[in-house]
């Protein structure tokens, strides 16, 4: 269990980016972080895989606190997925996906044959393996976020943290990685925070979502419960029409117009 | 494409394909000059060592100056390196941080105060050299460090370049009250040179660069992972404020004490690290040991040209580097496209 217990956090004096934020994340379940630019839904995901310490309350991996463990052993247990992934020099596909096995490598951090056959396996499920040999920076955006993903795969790792992970892709990609994430958690019982502001992504993927606006919670609970219309007004000013859809096979938001 | 997969191979394959080279030419290198002399001859033992002429060449008149060029490019080449990796900018290189105004400063006022004291066989100018070294970039490092909880790399560079031009700046102070002759030394000195003269300043600098790479045996893979950013690098594990310390101590010590030895040659710095890169990919674990390996090779035949192609003038050695590595690296660069 991922918890954090009524935290704070602000980059400078003052000014606070998130202020009393308690989310539980249960093993096995896909959690949706909704909300404006700007409500601290990246911010709460680094509290949440403790590259940020809170000013107030605390973040703990099933009760012990983030902050004494040790970096390596975070990683072993939560591997993120940023938005965006800018490498400074020509790295190979295969390399990418090796660095999650940064964590599970000895003193001298050189992978042996299990190691790739696991990023091996990443890249497969992802449906990178056929890029394995090309340069990451010639990759498409569709593309990188994929390899980036398998290295978060690669990684072993329970849990998985997501910021805006369809934000720079087309509907395709948009599908394929959602696919991909469900198929995750099914399949290999991956815990998942997922970040974005594609609320049908939010209503495909996620068995809980947690809605921010300027930094604190203003609901949290089963999609199904918290995605309405009232709480879309409450959250973006935007007059929208949830329903069923059952093609899809899950609630569909409409947005409709802003709201007075 | 396996041959991408195993690193352990390609690092066995990269260490003896630089190793040997680096060898070939440590022993050719000082076999080349005014006197000709023979290897047979340099290591014949049944000619006692005050009667051999070609040994007393090999081993009291060139071969320092050999050793001197293969610690001073490694050491360059190394911190390269790490200061482009750790800045995540192909354009870094060991002077970046305001290092070359800090080695110049210290230099220019040992030579125009005329100090003239050796401690335990090494030169004043070493040794202020060395300290301007350390002292420009511990100025650097402690502000980046006050300024944020770890260290980002924006404000490393900004940092470097204001202190850069601070020193420059007082450097420029001095030379302008200096005399001419004063001028002229510095002058010299900042076109490098690596007629060390004994092996004392060589043994002292082992010890700056010993530490300094005990340091750099902890970096290859962080430096990997440091290049996806940060966050990035954190998440997959590495301990990111701890690791830019030692990255920064070891790059600081193997800088100065590459300056302090052959002065401010930092052109091997920038563009060795990028032609290894060529060879061998972006694989820090291959990376940082090839650049060290060809560092070493590019200099000493740098110098051997210095003091070979007009002799008996002798160039500075830092003029040849830049002819001879700009145009290599342009041509691997346009290779095969």
């Amino acid at each position: 269990m991922l918890e954090a217990r009524n935290v704070a956090f602000g980059y400078t004096r003052g000014s606070r980016i998130l202020d009393d934020v308690s989310v539980s994340i249960a093993p096995g379940s896909v959690v949706g972080l909704i909300g404006p630019n700007g409500s601290g839904k990246t911010t709460l995901l680094r509290l949440l895989n403790g590259t940020l310490t809170p000013l107030a309350g605390r973040v703990s991996l099933d009760g012990a606190a983030l902050s004494t463990m040790r970096r390596l052993e975070v990683a072993k247990r939560i591997a993120v997925v940023p938005q965006e992934t800018q490498v400074t020099f020509d790295f190979t596909v295969l390399e990418i996906v090796l660095m999650g096995r940064y964590a599970h490598l000895g003193a001298f951090a050189i992978e042996g044959p299990d190691d790739v056959a696991i990023a091996r396996k990443a890249m497969a499920s992802t449906g990178t393996a056929p890029l394995e040999s090309r340069q990451f920076a010639t990759l498409s955006g569709g593309e990188k976020q994929r390899v980036v993903i398998a290295s978060a795969i690669a990684q072993s790792s329970g849990i998985l943290l997501l910021d805006e992970p369809t934000t720079a892709l087309d509907i395709g990609y948009q599908f394929e990685i959602a696919s991909l994430l469900s198929s995750l958690n099914r399949e290999r019982k991956t815990t998942m925070v997922v970040s974005t502001h594609d609320l049908n992504l939010a209503a495909m993927l996620c068995s809980e979502l947690v809605l921010l606006k300027a930094g604190r919670v203003l609901a949290v609970g089963p999609t199904k419960d918290v995605l309405t219309t009232g709480n879309i007004r409450r959250l973006y000013d935007v007059d929208a029409d949830v329903v069923f859809h059952p093609r899809a096979g899950h609630l569909t938001v409409v947005p409709v117009a802003r709201a007075d | 494409m396996p041959a991408r997969t195993d690193v352990r191979r390609r690092l066995t394959l990269t260490l003896t394909g630089f190793g040997a080279l680096t060898v070939i030419v440590m022993l050719l290198a000082p076999l080349v000059g005014s006197t000709s002399i023979s290897l047979s001859r340099v290591f014949d033992r049944s000619i006692p060592f005050s009667d051999n002429v070609d040994a007393q060449v090999f081993f009291v008149a060139r071969l320092p100056r050999v050793i001197a060029a293969a610690l001073v490019g490694a050491g360059f080449a190394l911190s390269g390196v790490v200061f482009q990796g750790l800045l995540r900018n192909p354009l870094a290189s060991p002077d970046t941080l305001g290092v070359a105004a800090g080695a110049t400063l210290g230099a220019m006022l040992a030579l125009t105060a005329h100090a003239d004291f050796t401690i335990f066989g090494i030169g004043v100018v070493p040794l202020t050299s060395f300290a301007g070294t350390i002292g420009a970039l511990a100025i650097v490092m402690a502000i980046a460090f006050a300024r944020r909880r770890g260290t980002s790399s924006t404000v490393l560079l900004l940092a470097g370049i204001a202190i850069g031009a601070l020193l420059a700046a007082a450097g420029r102070f001095i030379q302008y009250f200096a005399d001419v002759t004063d001028t002229f030394k510095t002058v010299q000195w900042l076109m490098g040179s690596l007629d060390v003269g004994s092996y004392a300043p060589i043994v002292a600098s082992l010890v700056p660069f010993g530490i300094a790479c005990a340091g750099f045996v902890t970096l290859p893979r962080v430096l990997d992972l440091i290049s996806l950013g940060d966050a990035a690098a954190e998440a997959r594990g590495v301990d990111v404020v701890r690791m830019e310390r030692i990255a920064l101590v070891s790059a600081s010590l193997s800088t100065g004490a590459a300056v302090s030895l052959g002065g401010p040659v930092y052109f091997v710095g920038i563009i060795v690290p990028h032609i290894v890169r060529l060879i061998v990919g972006a694989d820090h674990r291959l990376v940082l040991p090839a650049s060290a390996l060809f560092g070493a090779s590019f200099l000493i035949v740098c110098d051997l040209i210095a003091r070979t192609i007009v002799a008996p003038v002798e160039m500075p050695v830092g003029i040849i580097t830049a002819i001879i590595g700009g145009p290599f690296f342009l041509w691997l660069l346009f290779r095969g496209r």
